[in-house]
């Protein structure tokens, strides 16, 4: 079966830095996918560069296919044709994504417009059903209400029903809690889940947060200074890290509940894209790295049918016998 | 058991605010009748979404405002006036780290100028005391001169966080207030942190005030924890007991909104509802209209916080009262 979307040795450059260093990945319909990582790992520029997004300085090369057409260096009109269409995405910031002087009503019948001609009645009926879907109460008053009227929940509700106005086969949601308190965050996540069953549409869930990606996803990829370092089902992942960074990333992570441990805080910081590392971009804050890490950088190496992992010391230890 | 360094007696704080450029103006109950005291050397936690007064709480703990009503007590003495001499002296004792480092370090100060600040303004030791100090606090923080000479937009984060600790610290402080010190630094960043702060009290027999949306980091580093939903705790308790049994529905619902590696929690409790507004605060208790097991009662009188057993407080008439069921969230 060919995937959804088939992402390959994609590379992203500004002014000459290299940011994005060839990444693989391909989505299959109706699959949810994580990418996790911290600030400017390259979540966001994925996306933001498969769907020519990026501003014109941004040198973008490698392949982004969705259904087989080639999306890199596609015409206007073309890109046009699977913006909010075919993908859509949403953001963190819901507030800023909508404009403020203009209705939820009028904004919500310009997408009906334009990716699904929809005008008049038709449009405003199919808003109120967007607006129910979301779970938006009192709709048809709410249409005429303005952005700033809305708690923050709420806006991102909206944000998810206007990405839902093109009946999009995938959606990118872009860290769509991290601005939102955990029981609203709770809610948004749960609506999610809801509206991919129901259209069996695709995800791509961006986020910083491990437990968000964990419970809602069925593939994770961790990224690391521009590289996915490590990709497995979710559950795998969280019960038995192999790259010595996601298993960092889970250590440092507090428990709620059990015995209180020190964390195992990853030492040093994320190195700067201008000056990265030779060879394995993690090996100067990795506690396993030998000589050869710091030599050449290691591919993306599947090690089980559905695992693969970026490491030339790849740890097989549960984390738990890990923090002992 | 010692006696409270800092302790709160029944503290409330009202802002005025209008809605709209002509709105009337409403009261904002921001804070209500608070009551807690933390121990020397311990910490309390204090979790809540936005608009639960966790900060407002904080900021009256350290003085920086006054209540309306209700009073503060520091090493047995009520805080000085706002702006006293008196109140500048215990001020040195008392200090306060938030959530944004860059916004609370001067970009055009090199960052050891900026930790040498407080101990000029407090007339703290002579000159060369003052550059040992620094030097001293800069590596208490695991940083060292180098990074001492530069400025704050040179500096990652993490380290602009430990920074801002380091200027707290300058002064030997008794109590440190932390309003979401590690929110806004990246997951491995933050274990660094955290554990600073944890090795950093232990060390200076610190007592501190941690405010966090986060209840993993709160349960890491305090003892006590309580919860907060618009001004008022609605549970209090040990903190490792707290979130293993939450007892008040909403705590109930906080747990299980907290996602966790490592398993797909099926049966997580999702509110239903708006978010809390102060500006609209439900009659009686502040949560029944996102709480699922409330009762008439609940709609018409407040919860007063009672002590479920010597460990626990909680203020829901449903668990203080008949026991329906208690929920185990593990």
């Amino acid at each position: 079966m060919t995937p959804l979307v088939s992402i390959s040795d994609l590379k992203v450059a500004f002014d000459g830095t290299h940011v994005l260093h060839g990444i693989d990945l391909d989505i299959s319909k109706g699959e949810a996918v994580g990418l996790v990582g911290e600030s400017g790992s390259g979540k966001s520029v994925t996306w933001l560069a498969a769907l020519g997004l990026l501003p014109a300085k941004a040198k973008v090369a490698g392949s982004v296919q969705l259904e087989g057409r080639e999306l890199l260096g596609a015409s206007g009109a073309v890109l046009d044709s699977v913006r909010g269409r075919r993908v859509a995405m949403i953001f963190q910031d819901p507030a800023s994504a909508l404009n403020p002087v203009l209705t939820i009503r009028r904004q919500l019948c310009e997408s009906l417009a334009l990716h699904r001609g929809l005008r008049g009645e038709a449009a405003r009926i199919e808003a109120l059903r967007l607006l129910d879907l979301v779970g938006i109460p009192d709709a048809p008053r709410r249409l005429s209400a303005y952005p700033h009227e809305f708690s923050g929940g709420q806006v991102q509700r909206i944000m998810i029903a206007m990405a839902l106005a093109g009946q999009p086969d995938l959606l990118i949601a872009d860290e769509p809690t991290t601005a939102l308190d955990a029981t609203i965050q709770a809610q948004i996540l749960d609506l999610l889940s809801a509206i991919r069953r129901e259209f069996n549409m695709a995800m791509v869930l961006i986020s910083h947060d491990l437990g968000v990606v964990a419970e809602n996803c069925d593939r994770v990829c961790v990224m690391y200074a521009g590289r996915i370092v490590e990709r497995a089902p979710a559950s795998r992942l969280f019960d038995d890290p192999w790259h010595p960074y996601a298993q960092g990333l889970i250590g440092a992570l507090p428990p709620l509940d059990g015995v209180r441990r020190r964390l195992q805080a990853i030492p040093g910081t994320v190195p700067d894209p201008r000056a990265l590392p030779s060879g394995c971009a993690f090996a100067p804050r990795c506690s396993f790295a030998g000589d050869g890490c710091h030599a050449g950088v290691p591919p993306l190496a599947p090690f089980e049918p559905d695992r693969a992992v970026a490491c030339l010391r790849p740890q097989r230890v549960p984390v738990g016998l890990a923090a002992e | 058991m010692t006696a409270p360094l800092v302790e709160v007696l029944g503290i409330s704080r009202t802002y005025r605010m209008r809605s709209g450029l002509f709105g009337r103006a409403a009261s904002v109950h921001a804070v209500d009748g608070l009551s807690f005291g933390i121990a020397k050397g311990e910490t309390l936690g204090i979790v809540g979404e936005s608009g639960s007064g966790k900060s407002t709480t904080g900021r009256m703990a350290l003085g920086l405002e006054s209540p309306d009503q209700g009073s503060v007590r520091f090493d047995g003495a009520p805080i000085a006036t706002l702006g006293s001499s008196a109140w500048r002296a215990q001020r040195a004792r008392m200090q306060m780290i938030f959530q944004d480092p860059l916004g609370a370090l001067d970009r055009r100060l090199s960052v050891a100028d900026q930790i040498r600040e407080p101990l000029d303004i407090h007339k703290i030791g002579t000159a060369a005391e003052r550059d040992d100090r620094v030097h001293e606090l800069l590596q208490s923080v695991d940083l060292n001169d180098s990074h001492g000479r530069r400025y704050p937009g040179a500096l990652s984060g993490g380290q602009r966080q430990r920074i801002v600790l380091a200027r707290a610290l300058a002064t030997r402080p008794d109590f440190l207030v932390c309003d979401e010190p590690v929110s806004a630094l990246d997951v491995s960043i933050q274990a660094q942190v955290v554990n600073l702060l944890i090795d950093l009290q232990a060390r200076l027999g610190l007592t501190m005030l941690f405010i966090s949306h986060d209840l993993r980091v709160v349960r890491q580093i305090s003892r006590k924890v309580a919860v907060m939903y618009l001004g008022r705790i609605v549970e209090y308790g040990d903190a490792d007991d707290l979130f293993a049994r939450p007892q008040h529905p909403y705590t109930q619902a906080l747990v299980s909104a907290s996602p966790a590696p490592g398993r797909r929690s099926t049966n997580r409790i999702v509110l239903t509802g708006d978010p809390p507004n102060p500006a609209a605060r439900p009659s009686g208790c502040a949560f029944h209209p996102r709480c699922r097991h409330a009762t008439a009662r609940c709609a018409a009188e407040v919860p007063q916080l009672v002590a479920l057993d010597d460990q626990r407080q909680v203020a829901c008439h449903l668990t203080t009262g008949a026991r329906p069921k208690t929920q185990d969230a593990a």
